[in-house]
């Protein structure tokens, strides 16, 4: 962040407080199968239609790895700017849960598949940057239901199996609105690269949320609270500011932090002791003898980078440079693939800077009104162009084109159609313009006397009254140009 | 009894072949045969109606260019199979029906056998004397209340008393040439990786290999050729051509060189062992071969670091049965861990409960270095001892076992006496490499006693020819007085 931000700091009693937050965040790999079986991922199907004999861990049942899984870990390990690492082991992680069939989650433990890494954050005072620590494939668990029945739990095994990339950062998070940032520019490069579809409503992206506090200027780092598997950006950044006023109260009555993981109870808006480190669970963690080492092929790793589609950082470079956009638009327009792609399919013909304007001004205002993405708007791209080209070519006027976005953005109506319907397009003949101003002009004699002696405001009268008398379609700069000439 | 079960496999067959017998005739009288037996204990799951079903199918279009035409084959209730029980010797999985058949038995019946049976086993085939099964003791043929060895004691009690013309077992420390040695027959455990472990029920899967175990040589080259081959369903299946063994079985070894490794020569060993052991090295001399003696330095550390990796592996393994999905469940217990601990408490029996807790122990946090880690390492210095042995020699002759089979009882509560029955078997496991056990002669108690041959990675032909080569030569006889069917 630049010098001149402003830091987030917590006021405690005696002194300002500093909160360090590092996450986990879990992505689901974007992939037809599971990590190691052929069953299909697609979210909604009925409890347990989704669910291999390898998923439910039947006697004599072993895993075969996905090699697309593999890949798609591999190209978001590149958009993080990672080390791809050629050689790396699938551990066992040994718990007993009712929806973890195998008693163990094959997981990556000392060998992940990619290393160390970095992304930028766009913050409003300028970029940050924040380290990746690892990434590493693994696989989810099912889903325990406990409220269907008073006495029994159910268990729906469809997500057993399904891929996940643990993506660890850094603790170089240090306020709420930096997560926010943090997971979003995540989501968007998974979203580009098409590893992750970011949908945090299914479960697709999830996080564990490492929270210490420290007194503002300290360098070392303070115990900290592990915050379980939270599902929105929102209660994310709920769950960091109880935490960190939980932890700042403590240690200014002179307690101390105990390391323990906690869960964040969204309806009380608190977090909650989960278990203590003494808790812990001993993973016995150990390599899966049923697995060999994953040694990727160098060739393929340099495939994949070559075909690793352009990421909103370099694409936000190339709009400030070629569509010459402020940092702030150029920004906005990358954020997500979706609008990127309408931006540039809509400047494929059409005016950049009418297009920058509509999409940013009227569409989002639009998808906002609704709460709908870019991709379920019925003004699509195409129909978008059509409108500013109306504009452009002088068939409609800004304010009519306004009235015309008003219909698209309900119907999904073409805006041709909707011109030609209505009768929206302007009168753009100066012979039919004139002989209107002339009818005005003769009805209004005194007033253009008034004009004609220096009385300058009354231009604008005139104006109104061309506009009036054409029903509003007249071409606004026609009529200045020949009401200037008429009045000299 | 029929004289028709006493034959080979290989001689069944090829009647079968020439259409001299038929397929029901030959399924009857192993039928007959298991009826007859009362005190063996070898059978879980019998399948006499299916078998004969099958059999009569086989007879009325018969496949004769198949390895395996026509021929019922009973096999340790460790493979799954498709409708029928599957137990691994455990209260855990009584009543367990599959719906979904093994690779390996797929393969047997692809090659036109069928199923007979589902042999007894050790509980999760962990033990030496298939004492810890939960469906009781098994017997071996030679004599009353001696056990067959383990874990696959069940394929070859049977397989000795001809209720079944071949079988398979498994192998994770010696469960195939062990009780092969102690019932004077042949058993291989093949190169890991060279037999799918798909659909077997699980115990240490860096270990666990399946293989034949039959009367002869040539009967265990037939039975190799029609389990091998590559499957894309198992990760550790090793990926290569098919191999004809039977085809190419040869007793012509002369100029081949055999180690004899001076670690294999421990102490308390009875002196018949010894004097099997020089048996063994003067026929393959007297056949051409050349003696060498060779050293296998850490092969006394083999014992122990099985004895982690084994458990380690297992506890990981065994943690699926938690009554959740298939399975024993125990009606007591208030929530999901008491009803884990009811569930796994009265399931699993003391052993694999003992192994359970080693394996649970070694990978605890703070132990890992000390003991899998260690063990791992160990694992690869025998490895590399093996390595560099057959850099010159081409096969390794040892004795199978340290003893003869012993009473049932004798070694129950002595889990180390009864580890110690793997020594010569384990260091082949940890190795990943094939060795076979032959019935080489008889101790004083007129026990059979075995030779194992050792080879290096996927060199089971190599081995099948030596073994054949050695049979000839020695002429085992059993003498069996069928005690079983009075």
């Amino acid at each position: 962040m630049s010098e001149k931000s402003e830091k987030y700091l917590l006021s405690g009693e005696k002194s300002k407080w500093e909160v360090v937050i590092g996450l986990e965040v879990h992505a689901q790999v974007t992939s037809n199968s599971k990590l190691f079986s052929a069953s299909s991922t697609k979210f909604g199907a009925e409890p347990n239609t989704q669910v291999s004999l390898i998923d439910s861990a039947f006697p004599g049942m072993l895993p075969v790895i996905n090699e697309y899984c593999i890949q798609q870990a591999v190209k978001t390990g590149l958009g993080l700017n990672a080390k791809i690492n050629s050689y790396s082991v699938f551990d066992r992680k040994n718990y007993f849960y009712a929806d973890l069939p195998q008693g163990y989650q094959i997981s990556q433990y000392k060998n992940p598949i990619v290393g160390e890494g970095e992304i930028t954050l766009d913050l409003p005072n300028g970029s940050k940057k924040v380290g990746i620590e690892r990434l590493h494939l693994e696989q989810d668990a099912g889903k325990s239901i406990h409220d269907l029945d008073p006495s029994s739990t159910f268990v729906d095994l469809n997500r057993s199996g399904v891929a996940l990339m643990e993506i660890v950062s850094k603790p170089d998070l240090r306020s709420p609105d930096e997560v926010n940032a943090y997971v979003k520019k995540l989501r968007s490069i998974m979203r580009y690269l098409g590893t992750c579809d970011g949908n945090m409503q299914e479960g697709s992206l999830r996080a564990d949320v490492n929270v210490s506090v420290r007194k503002e200027g300290d360098t070392k780092l303070g115990t900290r609270c592990e915050i379980k598997n939270v599902n929105s950006i929102k209660f994310m950044q709920m769950a960091i500011v109880y935490e960190a006023k939980r932890q700042v109260e403590l240690l200014e009555s002179g307690k101390s932090i105990d390391q323990e993981t906690r869960l964040f109870d969204t309806k009380k808006n608190e977090t909650r002791s989960m278990r203590s480190k003494e808790d812990a669970h001993d993973y016995r963690y150990f390599p899966d003898p049923d697995l060999l080492p994953l040694n990727l092929d160098k060739k393929l790793i340099e495939k994949i980078k070559k075909d690793l589609p352009e990421l909103p950082d370099e694409k936000k470079e190339r709009f400030i440079k070629e569509h010459s956009l402020t940092t702030y638009e150029a920004n906005v327009l990358v954020s997500e693939k979706e609008i990127s792609n309408y931006f540039e399919e809509v400047i494929k013909t059409s005016d950049k800077k009418l297009a920058k304007n509509w999409i940013m001004g009227d569409l989002f205002a639009s998808l906002n009104e609704k709460n709908i993405s870019i991709s379920e708007s019925p003004v699509t791209a195409k129909k978008m162009s059509q409108l500013i080209d109306s504009i452009s070519s002088g068939v409609i006027s800004g304010r009519t084109a306004k009235e015309v976005f008003e219909i698209m953005k309900e119907t999904g109506e073409d805006p041709k159609k909707i011109i030609e319907s209505k009768g929206l397009q302007q009168k753009s003949d100066p012979k039919e313009l004139e002989k209107i101003i002339d009818k005005i002009l003769l009805d209004n004699k005194d007033k253009a006397e008034q004009y004609k002696s220096g009385k300058d405001k009354l231009f604008g009268f005139f104006v109104g009254q061309v506009m009036k008398e054409s029903g509003g379609k007249a071409n606004p700069q026609l009529v200045n140009e020949i009401l200037k000439k008429k009045l000299k | 009894m029929s004289e028709l079960t006493k034959k080979s496999l290989t001689e069944i067959a090829n009647l079968i072949k020439k259409k001299e017998i038929k397929s029901e005739e030959v399924t009857q009288s192993f039928i007959k045969n298991i009826e007859k037996d009362k005190k063996l204990n070898s059978f879980i799951t019998k399948c006499s109606e299916l078998a004969l079903k099958k059999a009569k199918d086989f007879d009325k279009k018969p496949k004769l260019n198949n390895l395996l035409p026509g021929i019922p084959i009973a096999v340790k209730d460790l493979f799954c199979t498709n409708g029928v029980k599957t137990t691994a010797g455990s209260k855990m999985l009584e009543n367990f029906i599959p719906n979904y058949e093994s690779t390996i038995t797929n393969n047997l019946w692809n090659e036109g056998a069928f199923l007979l049976g589902k042999l007894n086993c050790d509980e999760y085939a962990m033990g030496s004397s298939n004492e810890t099964s939960y469906f009781g003791n098994v017997m071996n043929p030679i004599a009353e209340n001696t056990v067959p060895g383990g874990s696959s004691g069940g394929s070859a009690s049977a397989l000795t008393a001809n209720l079944t013309p071949a079988t398979i077992g498994t192998d994770t420390g010696g469960s195939i040439r062990q009780p092969a040695s102690f019932t004077g027959t042949v058993g291989l455990k093949p190169t890991y990786g060279l037999c799918s472990r798909w659909g077997i029920v699980a115990f240490a899967s860096s270990l666990d290999q399946a293989g034949p175990m039959t009367k002869s040589v040539e009967d265990c080259a037939l039975m190799l050729e029609a389990m091998a081959g590559f499957d894309e369903k198992d990760s550790t299946s090793i990926n290569k051509k098919k191999e004809n063994y039977s085809k190419n079985l040869t007793d012509k070894i002369k100029g081949l060189k055999i180690g004899i490794p001076k670690e294999y020569r421990v102490e308390g060993m009875p002196k018949e062992i010894d004097k099997l052991w020089e048996n063994g090295k003067k026929i393959l001399k007297d056949s051409g071969a050349e003696i060498i003696d060779i050293s296998l330095p850490n092969t006394k550390y083999a014992l122990p670091a099985y004895y982690i990796v084994a458990p380690a592996e297992a506890s990981s393994n065994l943690a699926r049965y938690d009554g959740v999905k298939y399975g024993f469940r125990s009606s007591k217990g208030n929530n999901l861990i008491e009803m884990y601990e009811n569930t796994r408490s009265e399931g699993f029996g003391d052993e694999v409960k003992r192994r359970i807790l080693i394996g649970t122990y070694v990978l605890s946090s703070g132990y890992y270095d000390a003991y899998y880690l260690k063990a791992q390492k160990v694992r690869q210095l025998i490895k590399n001892d093996f390595d560099q042995a057959f850099k010159k020699v081409d096969t390794i002759l040892t004795p199978s076992t340290p003893s003869s089979a012993f009473k049932i009882g004798e070694k129950k509560d002595d889990p180390i006496s009864m580890y110690l029955n793997d020594i010569f078997t384990v260091p082949v496991n940890l190795a990943g490499i094939p060795a076979i056990s032959i019935p080489a002669g008889h101790d004083n108690n007129k026990f059979p006693l075995g030779l194992q041959l050792i080879a290096k990675p996927l060199d089971e032909q190599k081995l099948l020819n030596i073994a054949f080569a050695v049979e000839k030569k020695i002429n085992f006889k059993q003498m069996l007085n069928r005690w079983w069917e009075k």
